[in-house]
C-alpha cells in the first residue's frame, strides 16, 4: 500500500546504524533518472523486519537497499550515482 | 543542519513520567543518559523486547525542545497498536525503554534558520512541530510563526493549553485550529479537513517564502504538500514527515 | 549495548505457539502486507505474462488468454521469513506446470520478474511438479493489489518472499541469479523447515 511509504528521514535510524554521517541530509543523484535531491526527501519503504528501501520520488528507482541480518549489514547503493556529504571538520 | 558524527546506537532511557494529554494521547517524559542533544523536528526510535526475545520498534517524534531538561515523546493510543498500547497503558515511572536517536536532520528547524515558519499538523503530527515551537520560545526567537493544526475534536487537541498560553503571550505566534469531527458549542473556527483553500488563507504567501513543515498521517501530508506546491510554494522549502497510515 | 534487556510487561501481539509450524514461526490471524515499493497498477489491457530466457520460443499470454487457462484451487500453509505463518490459506491459480507444458529447456533455474523491480530466484524443480502456481484469487476473491494482484507467484513450500507479488513472468536461466532479497542477505533457497532465512544458514 502506498500508505506504507514514508519520508527519507524514516530510514535515518537504520542508516545511522551503518553510516557515521547523517545520510538524510546528504545530496544524491538518481542513477536512473538523474534527479538530484537530498535523501531525506526520498521515499522510504521500511519493510518491517526485512529491510529498508529508499526510492527516488521521481522514478521509484531503488536508491538505497539495506538489510540487517545475522550480524551483517547488506547495503546496495547502485541506484545512486553519487552521494555528497558535508565535511564536518571544515 | 545537525551533522551526526558517529553511528547511532541503542541506549536505555528511564521513564520519569507518563502524562495524559488527551483521552487518547499520553506524553512520555524520559531521562536519557549520555543524550547528546537534538534538533527540533528529529525523532527517536523506541524498541520493545518481550522475554522470549521478540522485538518490535517504532519511531516517535521528539516533542520537547532541545533546551528542555527531559526528552518528551507524544504517543497516540491506537486500538490495535502493539507498541502504542504498551507505551500508554503499561509503561510507568521507573521503567526502562530502549531508545535510539536523535535521528533525521532533514525534518528539523533551528531558530537561526529564520522564517517565516508555517507549521501544518494533524493529530499526533503535532509532536515535532511542538518541539519547534518550544525551541523557538526557549531561544527567545521572534520568527513569525503560524501553526495550522487539525484535530478530530476540541478535547483531542494535544498540548492545547500550552499552545494557547504561548500564543497569547507572543504576538508573532499564531495558532489556528480546525476540528474535523465534532466542535464545541459556539465554535467559530474551521470545521473541516485541511485543504488548499485553508492553507492559502492561513499560511504565508509564496512570495513571503516561508519554511513549511507538514507532519501527520501519510495521506494527510501528501494532500497538504501537494496543495502547498500548487499554491506556488517552493518544494525545497516544504518539508514533510509522514507517520505512515496510522502513526505508530 | 543492552544485552539481556527486556521490556517489563511487554507481550507483543498475541502469538500462539503451534508445534505444527516450522521452527521460529508463530501463527498470524491477519495477513500482513510487506512492501518494498509502490503498489504497481498495470492496466489490464497492457498486462501480460511471459516465459522467456532459455526457451526456443518465448510464451506470452494477455489477460484474456491467461484467464482461459485451466486453474485449480490450492489450500496451503504459508510462512514468512519475518516469522508469521498462516495455515490453510486458500488460493486459485494456474499451475506453473501448465505454463511450462511442452517446454524443452537446459535451464535449471528461474527468475520471477515483476512490475516494479522485484525479482526472486528458484530452482526450476521447485516450481514444477505441482509445487507452484501463478495465483489470481485469494480466499475466493480476486487478489488485491496490496497482496500482489492481479497475479502473484505462489510457492508455499518456501519462505513467502519467493512467492513474488505482481509477477509478470518467469525467466528460465542456466545459472542462478540471486534476486531482490537474496542479494540483501536472505537465503538463496529458503526452506522454512530447515529455517533457511539468511545466507549461511
Amino acid at each position: 500500500m502506498d500508505e506504507l511509504r514514508l519520508d527519507g528521514n524514516a530510514a535515518a535510524g537504520t542508516l545511522g546504524e551503518v553510516f557515521s554521517f547523517e545520510v538524510t541530509t546528504a545530496h544524491y543523484a538518481c542513477e536512473n533518472c538523474g534527479r538530484a535531491d537530498r535523501i531525506g526527501a526520498a521515499m522510504v519503504y521500511e519493510v518491517r523486519d526485512l529491510g529498508t528501501i529508499v526510492r527516488c520520488p521521481s522514478c521509484d528507482n531503488a536508491l538505497i537497499r539495506l538489510a540487517h541480518n545475522r550480524g551483517r549489514y547488506w547495503i546496495d547503493l547502485r541506484g545512486i550515482r553519487y552521494l555528497q556529504v558535508e565535511d564536518v571538520a571544515e | 543542519m545537525a551533522v551526526q558524527l558517529r553511528r547511532i546506537l541503542w541506549g536505555l532511557a528511564e521513564v520519569i513520567e507518563v502524562v495524559p494529554e488527551t483521552p487518547r494521547t499520553k506524553s512520555l517524559l524520559l531521562e536519557v543518559p549520555e543524550w547528546e542533544g537534538h534538533e527540533a523536528g528529529q525523532h527517536g526510535d523506541v524498541r520493545l523486547t518481550a522475554q522470549d526475545g521478540y522485538q518490535t520498534q517504532r519511531s516517535y517524534s521528539i516533542a520537547s525542545a532541545p533546551e528542555d531538561e527531559r526528552l518528551m515523546l507524544a504517543v497516540d493510543r491506537l486500538d490495535d497498536g502493539e507498541v502504542s498500547i504498551y507505551l500508554t497503558d503499561v509503561l510507568m515511572t521507573g521503567d526502562k525503554l530502549e531508545l535510539r536517536g536523535p535521528i533525521g536532520g532533514y525534518f528539523a528547524w533551528e531558530e537561526g534558520e529564520g522564517g517565516p515558519l508555517f507549521l501544518v499538523g494533524a493529530g499526533s503530527g503535532i509532536a515535532p512541530l511542538m518541539a519547534m515551537i518550544r525551541h523557538r520560545g526557549a531561544a527567545g526567537s521572534d520568527v513569525p510563526t503560524r501553526l495550522l493544526y487539525s484535530s478530530r475534536s476540541y478535547e483531542e487537541i494535544i498540548f492545547r493549553e500550552e499552545l494557547e498560553t504561548l500564543a497569547s503571550r507572543d504576538g508573532a505566534l499564531e495558532v489556528i485550529h480546525t476540528l474535523t469531527r465534532s466542535r464545541p458549542e459556539g465554535w467559530s473556527g474551521y470545521d473541516r479537513r485541511i485543504d488548499a483553500e485553508m492553507l492559502g488563507e492561513v499560511g504565508w504567501s509564496p512570495e513571503e517564502s516561508p519554511l513549511v513543515f507538514v507532519c501527520g498521517p501519510t495521506s494527510f501530508v501528501e494532500g497538504a504538500a501537494d496543495a502547498l506546491v500548487r499554491l506556488g510554494h517552493d518544494p525545497a522549502r516544504v518539508k514533510t514527515e509522514r507517520f505512515g497510515p496510522t502513526g505508530g | 549495548m543492552t544485552e539481556g534487556f527486556f521490556s517489563r510487561g511487554f507481550l507483543g501481539r498475541r502469538r500462539s505457539q503451534d508445534t505444527e509450524l516450522p521452527p521460529g514461526q508463530y501463527l498470524e490471524d491477519g495477513f500482513p502486507v510487506l512492501s518494498a515499493g509502490p503498489t504497481p497498477r498495470t492496466p489490464q489491457e497492457e498486462w501480460d505474462f511471459s516465459i522467456v530466457g532459455e526457451i526456443d520460443e518465448p510464451r506470452r499470454w494477455t489477460w484474456e488468454e491467461f484467464s482461459q487457462l485451466p486453474s485449480e484451487e490450492i489450500t496451503r500453509d504459508i510462512h514468512c521469513v519475518t516469522k508469521w505463518s498462516k495455515l490453510g490459506t486458500s488460493w486459485e491459480g494456474v499451475s506453473v506446470d501448465t505454463l511450462l507444458e511442452g517446454v524443452e529447456t537446459a535451464a535449471e533455474y528461474v527468475t520471477a520478474f515483476c512490475d516494479g523491480d522485484y525479482t526472486t530466484n528458484l530452482p526450476l524443480v521447485d516450481v514444477t511438479g505441482g509445487k507452484a502456481w501463478v495465483a489470481f484469487a485469494y480466499d475466493g476473491e480476486p487478489l488485491e493489489p496490496e497482496h500482489g494482484g492481479p497475479v502473484r507467484l505462489l510457492v508455499p513450500h518456501l519462505y513467502f518472499w519467493k512467492s513474488a507479488k505482481w509477477v509478470r513472468g518467469l525467466q528460465l536461466t542456466t545459472y542462478d541469479i540471486p534476486g531482490f532479497w537474496e542479494t540483501l542477505g536472505y537465503h538463496n533457497y529458503g526452506d522454512p523447515w530447515r529455517e533457511q532465512r539468511y545466507w549461511g544458514d
